[in-house]
């Protein structure tokens, strides 16, 4: 009996070792304190970033409700078929992100370090969908500032003859449309930026095989980034291209 | 009832052998660190660089307004020097003032845990903290910035040919360092509290904490994109805040105010929470309250969020939400006032004692009750349209800002000198400090109030000949004050040599902090500490060293 209990206390004593993988950070007893710790600090992160979005979707709200002509007819002026493609792109590098870390938490390797660079590609096609649009507007002369011209909206546009034009003074609130449409979809590129950087150091670190031995947690807490991002998205193709299509 | 408590005899302390001090040597081993101890340190000592800068240009409105003409500089020059005295002392010195040092170093150690949660992201708050600077000292090299430090467009936006976008910039970094200093002592509090340390049973500094860190982290990112859209429309010409183009003037200052009022908080309630623990500590006694001490530096925090437009009376917001905002900020007195009762009922039959930290506890509680109140008077709707763009809201912040903040940083930072270094500060020549300081300081804006109270508006370098002999006794206190805050500069330093040895608990105060060595091991603690008593109960303590076997070596 007292042999047995000596074997598998003895036999514990590795798993006791084991309970302290490598990736358990010194000032962390134990590695479930650790990740519940590190994906609080992650949400509470993003909940920094929906302030600093929220003070643009309030300008929004407020404008909106002043300047609605202009805006419905600002909102015109977007393609509705990029936007519902690049809509589509980024719902499905929120898959393709999903599934980087349904691969990590299987400890499949190469699985991860697909999905991750799927979720690259989808990223990059968006972004460049997104050049495509604002190399439209410059060609429209609707960029504020630099150059813009409402000419578009006091005329009407034999291409679109049921839009009304709008009186000039109007005319000249669809600024405010497009300069906050630039820094909204400006702001949300450049987040979709910083998350396509940190996936390549991501996927450079997987190939090595440095999530997929249990250590999901980066994997894990950049996938809640690039969802956060994906619906800031989410938000914004209604609030700008849908939300005026039938008036 | 007080507990009756000796002071150990310091004759016999020695300094530890290790500490997190002599751990590792070399520049590397600090600029590199992980350490929230040696991180303070690094931010303690580049907070002082920015507040001498902030000081001396502080010395040049004092000089500048001695005479009613404008004499030692041009009106422009003086725009750029009150300007950068703002960005400085606001955004690199008092929001990161108590928090990012003292509050650095003891939140892991009150909690009983051996870091901040994240240590990375620790040193990063530090490392944008400098760029921060850097940005700031780069726009002041250039030729300054004259926007005043809220950057009130349009003129940052269209009329100001300064360098607003890397002043600007500078800003905007620093909001991060602020938010990741935050953020990581919201996630210390709640995740990394060692076994029996509940949340009743957190010394008072780290509620304060945790209430101003809400802020850091809600408010600063609105602070943000303000500044990018003020920097977009710089730049490019975007119109969200331009008239021109349809956009609105006073959304920018909702955008700026809504971080801008809650910074208030962010700099005083860390403040409040040096009090809460110097004034138990000198008085022998718990906190008189603490719940409600506690929650009224959440009601603060929260209250805090819905009080901004009083900031924007004359800017032609509507009467009603006018009337709203006053209602508002008349109930942020409550929790303040709050404060400042326990304090008092702390001291009554507390047995006290006149160390410098309370000498300057003092000061805090008279300066800052001066400055609270007075913010009432602007509160209200009539008195500020009579009193707005005064010097007699400079007065009021000063008050709260000056004489309460930097009283109780400096309460602070001598509090755990002995904690921080090992070392005691020079007790004599560092009360004469913080009397001078007081009185430096009620000589210089006390009698602004008077003065904006006549009519005196702020930034502007003359005024009218019969405001200037209470100008002149402004610059004779800012003179004063100027020696009160040099000293301890001094004296500090020379005592990192020859300061007496502190020992472990020279005060006999009972946070986690003084139960281990001074200056601290890297890990805080050896064994993880389990609590089994309330925050501030000195009868456990005076147990704990009777029963204490002492040992020598």
């Amino acid at each position: 009996m007292d042999s047995q209990v000596l074997a598998a206390q003895t036999s514990d004593a590795p798993h006791v070792e084991h309970a302290h993988p490598p990736y358990l950070r010194h000032h962390f007893a134990t590695i479930e304190q650790q990740r519940e710790t590190s994906a609080f600090g992650m949400w509470l992160f993003l909940l920094t970033e929906i302030m600093f979005f929220g003070g643009m979707f309030c300008a929004y709200l407020i404008y909106r409700n002043w300047y609605y002509p202009a805006f419905v007819a600002g909102s015109h002026q977007l393609s509705i078929v990029l936007g519902t493609i690049n809509t589509a792109v980024l719902i499905c590098s929120s898959f393709t992100m999903a599934m980087g870390v349904y691969s990590a938490e299987k400890f499949n390797r190469k699985a991860l370090v697909g999905w991750l660079l799927a979720t690259i590609v989808l990223g990059g096609v968006f972004l460049g969908i997104k050049t495509v649009e604002y190399r439209e507007k410059w060609e429209k002369h609707h960029v504020p500032g630099l150059n813009y011209s409402v000419a578009g909206f006091t005329h009407i546009d034999p291409e679109h003859p049921q839009e009304k034009p709008l009186p000039l003074d109007m005319a000249q609130k669809t600024q405010v449309y497009f300069s906050l449409y630039f820094a909204m979809t400006g702001m949300h590129a450049l987040h979709m930026v910083i998350g396509i950087t940190i996936l390549f150091f991501l996927v450079a670190k997987a190939w090595g095989g440095k999530y997929t031995s249990g250590h999901v947690a980066p994997i894990e807490y950049f996938g809640l980034y690039w969802h956060f991002v994906d619906i800031v998205w989410i938000f914004l193709f209604p609030l700008l291209y849908l939300i005026s299509r039938h008036q | 009832m007080s507990t009756i408590v000796s002071l150990p005899d310091q004759s016999t302390a020695t300094l530890p052998k290790r500490s997190y001090l002599n751990n590792e040597y070399g520049l590397k081993s600090w600029l590199l660190t992980g350490d929230h101890k040696r991180i303070a340190i690094l931010y303690l000592i580049s907070i002082t660089f920015f507040f001498f800068i902030g000081g001396a240009l502080a010395g040049l409105i004092r000089l500048e307004l001695l005479t009613p003409q404008s004499d030692l500089m041009a009106m422009d020059t003086y725009n750029k020097v009150f300007t950068m005295h703002g960005i400085v002392m606001i955004f690199l010195f008092l929001v990161p003032s108590v928090p990012a040092t003292i509050g650095n170093f003891l939140i892991p150690i009150m909690v009983g845990a051996k870091d901040l949660a994240f240590p990375k992201i620790n040193l990063l708050s530090w490392y944008l903290y400098v760029t921060a600077g850097i940005f700031t000292i780069a726009a002041l090299a250039l030729g300054g910035v004259d926007t005043g430090w809220t950057f009130t467009t349009p003129l940052s936006t269209h009329y100001l040919n300064t360098h607003v976008i890397t002043a600007g910039l500078g800003v905007f970094i620093a909001g991060f360092s602020s938010i990741f200093t935050g953020l990581n002592f919201i996630v210390t509090i709640h995740r990394m509290r060692a076994p029996g340390m509940t949340w009743f049973r957190l010394p008072l500094f780290c509620w304060s904490h945790y209430a101003a860190s809400i802020l850091m982290v809600l408010g600063t990112p609105v602070l943000a994109i303000a500044l990018v859209l003020v920097i977009l429309e710089r730049t490019i010409g975007i119109g969200v805040f331009d008239p021109a183009k349809g956009g609105d003037p006073i959304l920018f200052q909702h955008l700026f105010w809504f971080y801008s009022h809650p910074a208030v908080y962010i700099m005083i309630l860390p403040g409040m929470g040096v009090i809460s623990e110097v004034i138990s500590t000198f008085s022998r006694k718990r906190v008189f309250g603490y719940t409600a001490v506690a929650f009224s530096s959440v009601a603060i925090a929260v209250f805090g969020f819905f009080v901004w437009a009083h900031h924007m009376f004359i800017m032609g917001v509507s009467n009603y939400s006018a009337l709203v905002f006053s209602l508002l900020t008349m109930l942020v007195a409550v929790p303040s006032a709050i404060k400042i009762f326990n304090w008092s009922a702390t001291l009554y039959k507390g047995s006290i004692t006149f160390e410098t930290p309370m000498l300057y506890a003092f000061g805090f509680i008279g300066l800052f009750t001066i400055g609270g109140l007075t913010g009432v008077f602007l509160g209200s709707l009539g008195m500020d349209i009579h009193l707005t763009e005064t010097y007699f809201i400079v007065a009021h912040f000063h008050f709260v800002m000056v004489g309460g903040m930097l009283m109780a940083f400096l309460s602070g930072v001598h509090f755990w000198w002995p904690k921080m270094t090992g070392r005691m500060y020079p007790e004599g020549i560092s009360k004469l400090a913080a009397v001078t300081t007081f009185i430096g300081f009620v000589l210089t804006f006390f009698p602004q109030f008077i003065v904006g109270y006549l009519g005196m508006p702020r930034r502007y370098a003359s005024y009218p000949p019969e405001f200037q002999v209470l100008n002149v006794f402004s610059t004779a206190g800012a003179s004063v004050l100027g020696v009160g805050y040099l000293l301890p500069m001094l004296y500090l330093t020379w005592s990192l040599k020859y300061g007496k040895i502190a020992g472990a608990n020279p005060w006999q105060a009972t946070g986690l902090e003084w139960q281990i060595q001074s200056p601290p091991l890297t890990e805080n603690f050896t064994v993880t500490p389990v609590v089994n008593y309330e925050a501030y109960d000195y009868e456990w303590l005076a147990n704990k060293t009777e029963h204490e076997v002492q040992t020598v070596g």
